[in-house]
């Protein structure tokens, strides 16, 4: 009986580097919430984990490239997720469509679902560890 | 580990929201200082902004001051043949700072850096738990 621990770990491991990634996207638009004609970004994690959970499972085979000017087709787990342009609620005058509270509720929310993966990652790794020493 | 590139993100951002307080500081400082010529009068500064942006993937890395531009708002021009600094005809010109503008400006910097503080802590706080998993 062989035992893979990526399997084992499941989606979680793909959730804590996509949720890692939305943590960078969000702090640059806070980053950027006083520059002209910065549109804010988000990205689309249900979609997103959707696909990443697919190549996993290796349903979607992966879009060759095979020509260095072609766009890569979007967000697989491994390479930087796709990013959407958000819609604001009131954009600004000069173009900039970041909205600082907007931004640190998302930041907020995205906080609490990585600590969530954590917690789930943590909890699978004690139940490895019970199972390794037998107590 | 993408989490660290929030610590360069909000860094570039406090890094530029500290420049902009400066510039206010000074234009502050400034506001009464006069000259005996339009053109040496003190113009009020302001920093430009721009994202940092990836020429190949166009994927943003923060924030930068792009330059600092001077206002070109009209010098104001006082009758005050006493002061050493009148030209011939006894005129002193004045800075053309408006200190409503730079209190709202120093406001909307400090609460920008202050965001980005909230976000380093965030970030710092995630990295944290990701470090103790599984103990």
């Amino acid at each position: 009986m062989s035992f893979d621990l990526n399997s084992y770990l499941g989606i979680h491991t793909q959730a804590l580097g996509l949720r890692a990634q939305r943590m960078t996207v969000l702090s640059e638009n806070l980053a950027n919430a006083d520059t002209p004609n910065y549109k804010a970004r988000d990205v689309d994690f249900r979609r997103v984990l959707a696909r990443a959970d697919d190549s996993m499972h290796l349903i979607t085979p992966p879009l060759a490239r095979t020509n260095p000017a072609h766009l890569p087709a979007g967000g697989a787990a491994g390479g930087v997720a796709q990013t959407l342009y958000r819609i604001p609620h009131a954009p600004a005058l000069d173009g900039n469509t970041v909205e600082s509270d907007v931004e640190l509720a998302a930041i907020g929310d995205n906080a609490l679902r990585y600590q969530a993966t954590l917690t789930f990652l943590g909890g699978k790794l004690a139940t490895l560890r019970s199972a390794i020493t037998g107590e | 580990m993408s989490l660290f590139n929030v610590f360069d993100v909000v860094g570039s951002a406090m890094n530029a929201q500290s420049t902009r307080l400066n510039v206010t500081a000074s234009n502050l400082a400034n506001a009464e200082t006069v000259a005996s010529s339009p053109e040496s009068a003190y113009h009020a500064r302001e920093p430009v902004f721009a994202t940092i942006l990836d020429q190949k993937d166009g994927a943003v890395h923060g924030v930068r001051v792009l330059g600092i531009t001077q206002s070109q708002a009209d010098i104001s021009k006082r009758y005050e043949p006493g002061h050493p600094l009148a030209d011939v005809d006894g005129f002193v010109y004045g800075s053309n700072v408006n200190p409503i503008e730079e209190m709202v400006n120093m406001l909307s910097a400090s609460r920008s850096y202050q965001n980005g503080v909230e976000v380093l802590n965030t970030s710092k706080e995630l990295l944290l738990r990701t470090l103790s998993l599984g103990r």
